[in-house]
């Protein structure tokens, strides 16, 4: 007995430490945090990280190649100084605006065609997603050579049809026509996304529900409004918000098609940060016109913690 | 019956209007990339067909007198380098998240989320300085390494949907049987959420293909671009625009993507409604 434990400590010494290690890895307290450590890291590094960074700068008369100074508020008051600004501010909130109710209006319509009995249905689904799929700077290279001013083929379609007297507008260089572009184009790639979750969401509800109002003499109309949108309300709610952060950011769609021109006109805070930030070397400044993005964020945020993960947990 | 079939050609009709606004824009660019020049920049031509012949001397010019295969090959590497490293990462967080209790996990994975909604648009410019401490200024790696920034969180939520749908008691015989938590992980869980996997590897893929930003603002130079940028920023030279080289580049670049689309289209859909809805 004694010799035999004498010799089992260095036979199961090795063993040991493999062992303690499998029992530790089957320990959910070590091996949780052991998983979400590497995910944990990247996140601290590559966006806490320059999260803290862009604070710093914001605060700082920070420009590319030369020591940053503390200075305060002065950027963002000094922001609302300039004129491109309180347009890119205005801008922001008209392009949202606009683009989210279309894409909302036009998403439950679409979603609505194709919960119908359809044939082709898979092939009519994919062509719907595709503007989703298909890299939006390219895309969107695609929608600038429609809205050329010389050889625009909606023009051409339009005059056409009737609808513009020739030579048609100047779609990228006029002010309005230029916002009506930019909120089209980014409808156009974000309508799918709207689409097809409203039309999870539709198949979702019982055909009970329908049957039963319409045993109750509901008409169409009735069944939309008080079988149909309700129970949507949830998805709907988580659409509107991821819509609105990502509308809100835009970046592509801009730089592509009018690089914030003509005037200022369709810069958004995205596309203001890199001009101010970059192409003119203010970081400092750049940095706080990003960070106008930060509120819009935690609205979303705390919306979908407070009103729709809610129901999920 | 009569009443039925007509209504279902009324849906159809409705429909057509958005599937021309959806498909547009992509036969329009196939056509302009396929137009000789007399044609393209002749304001009588009819903008909607071919009609003076077609030809292959815009995609000519883009393979033979641009970088374009090596913007391609700048792209491939970095999606599928990203891609992996973030759909590692984010399984065994997303397993660690929906499975495993350990200290504070719930607002771990309330954390994942909000990271989730955190636009890219927000820190490019301090990321840029990031990237040029790291020594990755002007490099493709520099995308190889913030891409999963945005990649990570993404996978981590669509993959904690999946694993919450493989029921508990599948693993635990499995541990009751003599496996390991991670054996049981690997020959039972993950098996089961392989549809998980294929649709967060698609997604993965696909927006990192796509993303515009981060390459447009962390590369600048011929041999690090993606093919993104390549297309959109080496083509145009001054204020002169070769629109038919130009449409063949955003046709050539979106082939890999549209192949995949093809093939998943069902991923496609049940990711995107997964991402939202889950």
């Amino acid at each position: 007995m004694a010799i035999g434990s004498a010799r089992a400590i260095p036979a199961t010494g090795r063993p040991r430490l493999g062992a303690r290690l499998r029992e530790r890895l089957d320990r959910e307290e070590f091996l949780g945090p052991l998983f979400v450590t590497p995910a944990l890291l990247l996140l601290l590094v590559l966006v806490a990280y320059p999260f803290c960074m862009a604070l710093y700068f914001a605060l700082s008369d920070a420009f590319i190649g030369r020591p940053s100074h503390w200075v305060g508020l002065r950027n963002f008051l000094h922001l609302w100084q300039s004129d491109a600004f309180r347009q890119t501010f205005q801008n922001a909130f008209v392009f949202t605006g606009a683009a989210v109710a279309c894409k909302l209006v036009l998403g439950i319509s679409l979603a609505l065609l194709l919960n119908q009995q359809i044939w082709f249905k898979r092939m009519i689904r994919g062509a719907v997603l595709l503007p989703w799929v298909i890299p939006t700077a390219l895309s969107t290279l695609g929608w600038s050579w429609m809205f050329n001013s010389l050889y625009s083929v909606v023009n051409w379609t339009g005059i056409a049809l009737g609808l513009f007297d020739p030579p048609g507008p100047n779609w990228l260089g006029q002010k309005y026509y230029a916002m009506t572009a930019v909120v089209l184009v980014n409808i156009w790639r974000g309508l799918p996304f709207f689409a097809i979750t409203i039309l999870a969401g539709l198949v979702a509800i019982p055909n009970e529900l329908y049957e039963a109002a319409e045993a109750d003499g509901a008409g169409a109309m009735r069944r939309f409004w008080y079988v149909t949108l309700p129970m949507l309300k949830p998805v709907l709610a988580i659409v509107i918000l991821f819509s609105t952060i990502f509308t809100f950011s835009e970046f592509n769609i801009v730089y592509v098609l009018t690089h914030g021109g003509p005037m200022n006109s369709t810069h958004l805070f995205a596309t203001l940060a890199r001009q101010v930030g970059l192409e003119t070397g203010r970081i400092g400044e750049g940095a706080a016109i990003s960070l106008y993005l930060f509120p819009a964020l935690m609205i979303v945020v705390w919306a979908q913690l407070r009103f729709v993960r809610k129901q999920a947990y | 019956m009569n009443r039925k079939l007509v209504n279902k050609i009324l849906a159809h009709l409705a429909l057509l209007p958005f599937i021309i606004f959806a498909v547009f824009p992509f036969y329009h660019m196939a056509l302009t990339s396929l137009k000789q020049n007399r044609e393209l920049y002749d304001r009588n031509a009819v903008p909607l067909l071919i009609r003076q012949g077609p030809t292959l001397e815009h995609y000519a010019k883009l393979l033979w007198e641009t970088e374009f295969y090596t913007w391609t090959k700048n792209s491939l590497l970095v999606t599928v380098l990203s891609t992996f490293v973030s759909l590692v990462i984010g399984t065994v967080a997303a397993y660690a998240l929906a499975r495993l209790k350990f200290f504070a996990v719930a607002s771990l994975g309330t954390l994942i989320f909000v990271t989730y909604l955190v636009p890219t648009s927000l820190l490019f410019l301090p990321l840029a300085q990031v990237v040029n401490w790291l020594g990755l200024g002007d490099s493709k790696w520099a995308l190889v390494v913030t891409y999963p920034t945005f990649l990570v969180p993404f996978c981590t939520w669509l993959l904690m949907g999946y694993f919450r749908t493989v029921p508990k008691e599948v693993e635990e015989c499995a541990m009751v049987d003599g496996a390991t938590r991670i054996q049981a992980l690997w020959r039972i869980v993950l098996p089961i959420a392989v549809p998980g996997l294929v649709c967060a590897a698609l997604f993965a893929f696909t927006l990192s293909w796509n993303e515009f930003i981060y390459a447009l603002t962390f590369t600048s130079s011929s041999e690090q671009i993606t093919a993104s940028v390549g297309v959109t920023t080496e083509l145009i030279r001054g204020d002169i625009y070769y629109w038919g080289s130009l449409m063949a580049g955003a046709v050539l670049a979106s082939v890999p993507i549209v192949v995949l689309y093809v093939f998943f289209l069902d991923y496609y859909v049940s990711g995107l409604t997964a991402g939202a809805i889950k």
